[in-house]
């Protein structure tokens, strides 16, 4: 069934907005219950049946305090910044299609968007840090961009290679391809680029510091620089950036479901696509909280020399490889 | 370059080993006693402030007032007094005050005392927002308020 046009653009509004809400609201109890069993502790259990009012009663202690701009601060830009760090987020779940029938917009260079719109994070990351000169916020800042800027690099060749045997930039099509039994998805598909695996593992690593995640976490990096870019944030505008970082892991995690792992096929044949487009994508959010909590934030250098001596050598080599394999085939 | 490949190797062997390791981990009990609502038990020489402590037999209080604690207690923190009852040889203990806020729980008290009257209490749920409280512990009271419960 095809919606027709305004109500398509209502329902996608209403549902994009809703499964950003309700993400981010659901991935921090799920990150707090999955840390405490990390660490062998039971979580939140206090507001609500095995704590699952706490987000919600988080959502209100967030609401009812004052959104605090210090006198200091660049007024406007402040104020922008998250929003700015929430819209991509948004713009980027119209083309992820999350079944072969649920997508909210079929468009020929999905991927592009996806990419393009993921970059402007980091923009509103550095609008936050810069005007609220604060100097934690600005020297976070200036490592969100120099380390976003580094893994961007590596991301988009092993996407360009992906595309190089694929073909297509329309995410529902790059779905389509990997249709028929587990073998066919991407990650697997050896026979058509014996480096997939490792194309998966550089864009796992590229999307942790691309969301800022642990153990990439410049952008907040609680230990060093208070909270980093969001330090003179209060009330809501701390909130949406909480939420920016979990939509922004959903959307990653969407990517790297619909390139590598096959999107909705399922790989038994059961359940409607959308269960399993699901399923794999809340096992990557799992993954990245599995990795969060295992390993320990990496310094400043080390996390440039991974990227610029490691990475894109890497990619570029893959990029290299696979044009190769495809001409001499 | 072959040494660079080797070190490669064992950092993704080291980052693997790591996720197994925290992962073993997701799988098991937590570990913590939900406080308010669970409670270890005890250790048996724990030790809380001292009590008095009841002859089985007859239920009256054991002590007989004869000021040893008093005496040997390094931080001057206990006060006794007793009387002798009608008809009694032994004197029993009218007035037994403990000041917690000095007490280092030292446990000499207990130990002197010849008729093993005085215990470790196991309390621990100790809080007041009047120092008064801990001053002067009515240890007498204490043991009836036990009783009651």
């Amino acid at each position: 069934m095809i919606l027709p046009e305004p109500y398509r653009l209502i329902a996608y509004l209403v549902g994009a907005l809703a499964f950003v809400g309700l993400n981010a609201a659901y991935l921090v109890w799920l990150e707090r219950k999955v840390a405490a069993r990390f660490q062998r502790r039971p979580g939140p259990t206090e507001v609500g049946p095995a704590g699952l009012l706490q987000p919600i009663a988080d959502g209100l202690k967030l609401l009812g305090k004052q959104f605090v701009v210090w006198p200091h601060a660049d007024r406007v830009l402040f104020r922008l910044a998250p929003a700015f760090v929430l819209a991509p987020a948004l713009m980027c779940l119209a083309v992820i299609p999350f079944g072969h029938a649920l997508c909210a917009r079929d468009f020929n260079l999905g991927l592009l968007l996806v990419f393009a719109f993921g970059s402007v994070n980091v923009l509103a990351i550095l609008l936050g840090g810069w005007a609220s000169r604060n100097k934690y916020s600005v020297i976070a800042a200036a490592r969100v961009v120099s380390q976003n800027v580094a893994y961007e690099i590596p991301m988009l060749l092993v996407v360009t290679t992906l595309l190089l045997t694929a073909g297509t930039m329309n995410l529902r099509e790059l779905v389509q391809q990997q249709a028929g039994g587990v073998w066919n998805w991407n990650l697997v598909k050896v026979w058509v680029n014996p480096l997939m695996p490792v194309l998966f593992l550089i864009f796992y690593v590229c999307m942790l510091a691309e969301t800022n995640r642990a153990p990439f976490d410049m952008a907040e990096a609680e230990s060093e620089l208070v909270a980093g870019a969001f330090t003179e944030y209060a009330g809501m505008g701390f909130g949406l950036f909480f939420m920016a970082e979990y939509a922004n892991i959903v959307v990653g995690a969407s990517v790297a479901t619909v390139l590598f792992l096959g999107g909705w096929h399922s790989p038994v044949g059961v359940m409607p696509g959308t269960f399993w487009f699901l399923v794999k994508l809340y096992a990557l959010v799992f993954s990245v909280m599995w990795v969060r909590w295992t390993f320990p934030r990496t310094q400043f250098y080390r996390l440039l020399n991974l990227s610029w001596k490691l990475l894109i050598p890497a990619g570029l080599g893959a990029l290299l490889f696979t044009a190769l394999i495809l001409k001499l085939r | 370059m072959v040494a660079a490949i080797k070190e490669f190797c064992l950092g993704l062997h080291s980052l693997a080993t790591g996720l197994a390791v925290t992962l073993e981990q997701f799988f098991r009990r937590p570990v913590t006693v939900h406080y308010p609502w669970e409670v270890l038990e005890l250790p048996a020489r724990y030790r809380g402030h001292i009590v008095l402590v009841r002859d089985e037999q007859t239920g009256r209080l054991r002590c007989i007032a004869c000021k040893m604690c008093e005496r040997i207690c390094p931080s001057d923190c206990i006060v006794v007094e007793g009387a002798k009852l009608p008809g009694e040889s032994r004197k029993s203990v009218t007035e037994f005050k403990l000041d917690f806020t000095k007490c280092s729980l030292c446990g000499l008290c207990v130990e002197v005392c010849p008729v093993d009257a005085l215990a470790f209490s196991k309390r621990y749920n100790l809080a007041s927002t009047r120092k008064a409280d801990y001053e002067s512990m009515d240890l007498c009271e204490l043991a009836k308020a036990g009783d009651a419960k």
